[in-house]
């Protein structure tokens, strides 16, 4: 081994171990632009006036955002309700049943679902509930298109997470004699029930930011709601609304209230990672 | 290709034959060293025993050693039989000795004037021998009951032989010293032929896994 | 004898068994007696049948939609495979333990021992209470858990969760239990402790054990049988076949030559 040789693979070694980290550097600091951003421009506005009052009217200073919070968790409990048992059950099927060839085409349709803009998804109820009248711009409608856009997602994780599942654990269950059904609740579900949730949590944190589909679906609303079948404010549309608006007073809040979001879908992440955390050393 | 464990069997029955090579030696030497009177002979005959002794000592370890490799079936049966058989080579062996202990005290005394064809019911019990251990060879399961009927002949000269001696004892009191050791050096013989006829009861139940010991009409 | 067809004492009766995934047959025309309370282990070199074949006595191959079986097999003169058997029925009557121990692990021994119990309708405290000390104590498990059944039961070692499975087995109380190479994961303490439950559980229940180590058939089992190529070659009284094989395929497996 000649000394030229040595120093030239070092050189190579140490090159590419600073270029792997200066880009891990990267890709970190767009997120923490964001976070200082938000923090120094919304911080400052997050009072509890903010999470308890309505919007001013125009011109006004003050208020807050009381009725988009709220709407935000309005909107997704109603996609939990409809993406949840239709994804979970959709992921039972995939991974317990069905013959070869059905499942493909189900697992490719709900691949390009996945795939479909956020706003083709908003259209489509648009023509199907606002347009119709059934019942128009509604927290309904809102529902219904994040709940659309759960289903392929908690399908596919479900799937995923099912299948991780030992075989093992099956046919010890069947040749118990458990029936078929019961095997895949009691003993199927229950272990992998930790990555049904940590999929059906991720589904949500993803759709709590969609704005476009809420648009022409929920469409926002200055006032408290009283029933589903009115139109709904939600965070993402309200920070849209004051985002663009004229007034300071608007900007400011719009910072609070992008925070706020962030918040919401960091403290899920954040809730999923302490739920899927290692409890138990197991034994080797 | 021979494995390991399949060396060790061969290196057994090795062992064995080596070992049965040394105890016909004996015996020849023995009934030898009798009928000539060769205190040498018998000297070498009683030192050798213990190279006999060893043989088995040997041939119970290498058995043992392939048992704890669990062996089954035949290569089962072929050590258990190996362990009985190298038991009986060593009491043939034994037996020898004792002829050429008895050749010792006889050549040191006058001849006894009596016609004993010693050297017949000897060459009857090596037969046996002989024959026993070839059937292990050839595993011949047929060559190896033939020989347990041959064994009543033996018995029978021996019998004879005793007779003769008590007889010649009764008329000729002053041999009876000499009359007992040849009394002694004949039921050696009787029990090689007994050997011998045990080995051809283990042969079978090599080849054939049936135990015939002690069901055969005497 | 074992191989007599009117043999009266004969928990499963097998007769014409073939097992067929797609157009290949894994199992051939199989024809054999298992005697009841006792113990038969099937023996073979790998790829010869002989897990298709246990798997076919309590309908487990049926998980396979390639698989298809011809033939019959009775449990005590009942055909298992008549059309108005379900197959969770024949599973009730005929256990299984597996290679790879596996405990349920979101459950604790407690849970694990009478999950077969309450997930068909066993609610009773007290019923529960006592066949799970019963099931415990009949797989030698008894003493070292009795305190700690609460426990999550992937906290136990290899062997004592292959035993955990034992005793979820019997729970269900079958007639037989049929056992894939129960041993072949444990180290040698963990497997005599297992070999010797085997040989003690025998008094009440007629035991099936595909196991690809001779000696633990030699041990453990009182009648054996050697399949090669799916098919059976040879059956008898272990001690039979063990020291005197009557096929010579029988005696060169056993003597080492192949396999």
């Amino acid at each position: 081994m000649t000394a030229p040789n040595h120093s030239w693979r070092n050189f190579k070694n140490a090159f590419m171990q600073t270029l792997a980290c200066v880009c891990a550097i990267l890709v970190v600091t767009p997120l923490l632009l964001v976070f200082y951003h938000l923090i120094r421009e919304g911080f400052s506005s997050i009072n509890l006036a903010f999470f308890t009052q309505l919007p001013k009217p125009e011109g006004e200073t003050g208020g807050g955002m009381g009725n988009a919070i709220v709407g935000t968790f309005v909107l997704l409990a109603q996609a939990a309700v409809i993406g949840v048992p239709v994804g979970v059950l959709g992921g039972v099927f995939l991974s317990e049943y069905g013959g070869t060839k059905l499942n493909w085409a189900i697992r490719f349709a709900a691949d390009i679902l996945n795939g479909v803009p956020s706003i083709n998804w908003g259209i489509v109820i648009y023509g199907l509930m606002v347009e119709s009248h059934l019942p128009g711009y509604s927290a309904l409608a809102g529902g219904v298109v994040l709940g659309m856009m759960m289903i392929p997602l908690v399908m596919r994780t479900t799937e995923e997470v099912l299948q991780l599942v030992p075989g093992g654990y099956r046919e010890a269950a069947l040749a118990l004699g458990i029936a078929k059904w019961k095997t895949i609740v009691q003993i199927v579900i229950r272990t992998a029930l930790k990555g049904i949730v940590t999929g059906v949590l991720l589904a949500m944190a993803r759709v709590a930011g969609e704005t476009a589909p809420l648009m022409f679906t929920a469409f926002g609303n200055q006032h408290w709601t009283h029933n589903l079948t009115e139109p709904i404010s939600a965070l993402p549309l309200q920070i849209f609304t004051y985002a663009i608006g004229p007034y300071n007073d608007q900007h400011r809040q719009a910072w609070a209230g992008a925070l706020v979001l962030l918040l919401l879908v960091l403290s899920i992440n954040i809730g999923v990672r302490f739920l899927t955390r290692d409890r138990f050393q197991q034994k080797a | 290709m021979e494995n390991h464990f399949e060396m060790g069997l061969d290196a057994l029955r090795q062992k064995l034959l080596t070992m049965a090579s040394h105890a016909e030696t004996a015996v020849n030497r023995a009934v030898q060293a009798l009928v000539q009177r060769d205190t040498d002979l018998a000297q070498r005959v009683r030192a050798d025993d213990d190279v006999i002794d060893h043989f088995e000592i040997e041939i119970d370890e290498m058995a043992i050693q392939l048992l704890t490799k669990a062996p089954l079936a035949s290569n089962l049966r072929l050590v258990t039989v190996a362990m009985k058989i190298s038991q009986n080579l060593e009491r043939i062996g034994d037996e020898a000795t004792k002829i050429a202990k008895r050749a010792r005290d006889l050549a040191q005394e006058p001849p006894v004037k009596i016609s004993l064809d010693l050297p017949r019911m000897a060459a009857l019990a090596l037969a046996m021998v002989k024959d026993a251990l070839d059937s292990f060879v050839q595993q011949d399961s047929a060559a190896a009951r033939a020989i347990i009927p041959r064994d009543k002949d033996v018995d029978a000269l021996n019998k004879e032989m005793h007779q003769r001696l008590a007889l010649h004892m009764m008329e000729n009191p002053d041999t009876i010293g000499r009359c007992l050791h040849w009394i002694v050096a004949t039921k050696s013989l009787e029990r090689i032929a007994d050997h011998a006829k045990n080995i051809a009861e283990e042969v079978v139940y090599l080849c054939e896994a049936q135990d015939i010991r002690h069901t055969l009409k005497k | 004898m074992p191989t007599d067809p009117n043999n009266s004492a004969a928990a499963l009766t097998v007769r014409g068994l073939s097992v067929f995934f797609g157009d290949r047959a894994a199992v051939k025309n199989v024809s054999i007696d298992i005697t009841a309370k006792a113990v038969t282990a099937i023996i073979g070199p790998s790829g010869c049948g002989k897990s298709t074949f246990l798997r076919a006595i309590n309908r487990m191959h049926e998980l396979n939609p390639d698989a298809r079986m011809e033939g019959e097999i009775k449990l005590f003169d009942e055909d298992i495979y008549s059309r108005t058997v379900q197959s969770v029925t024949v599973r009730r009557r005929i256990g299984m333990v597996f290679q790879k121990s596996n405990p349920f692990p979101t459950m604790s021994i407690f849970e694990n021992v009478t999950v077969g119990l309450r997930l068909n309708g066993i609610r009773d405290r007290k019923i529960l209470a006592e066949r799970t000390e019963e099931s415990l104590r009949m797989a030698a498990l008894w003493d070292e858990v009795k305190d700690r059944l609460n426990a999550p039961a992937v906290s136990l070692s290899g062997g004592q969760q292959q035993r955990l499975c034992i005793a979820r087995a019997l729970a269900v109380q079958p007639e037989v239990l049929l056992m894939d190479e129960p041993a072949s994961a444990l180290d040698p303490l963990a497997t005599a402790k297992i070999e010797d439950l085997i040989v003690s559980l025998k008094k009440d229940y007629t035991i099936v054990i595909v196991t690809h180590n001779m000696q633990q058939a030699a041990r453990a089992s009182d009648f054996t049988a050697f399949f090669y190529l799916g098919e059976l070659v040879e059956f008898g009284p272990t001690t039979k076949i063990f020291t005197n094989p009557a096929q010579k395929r029988t005696e060169d497996y056993v003597t080492g030559r192949f396999g």
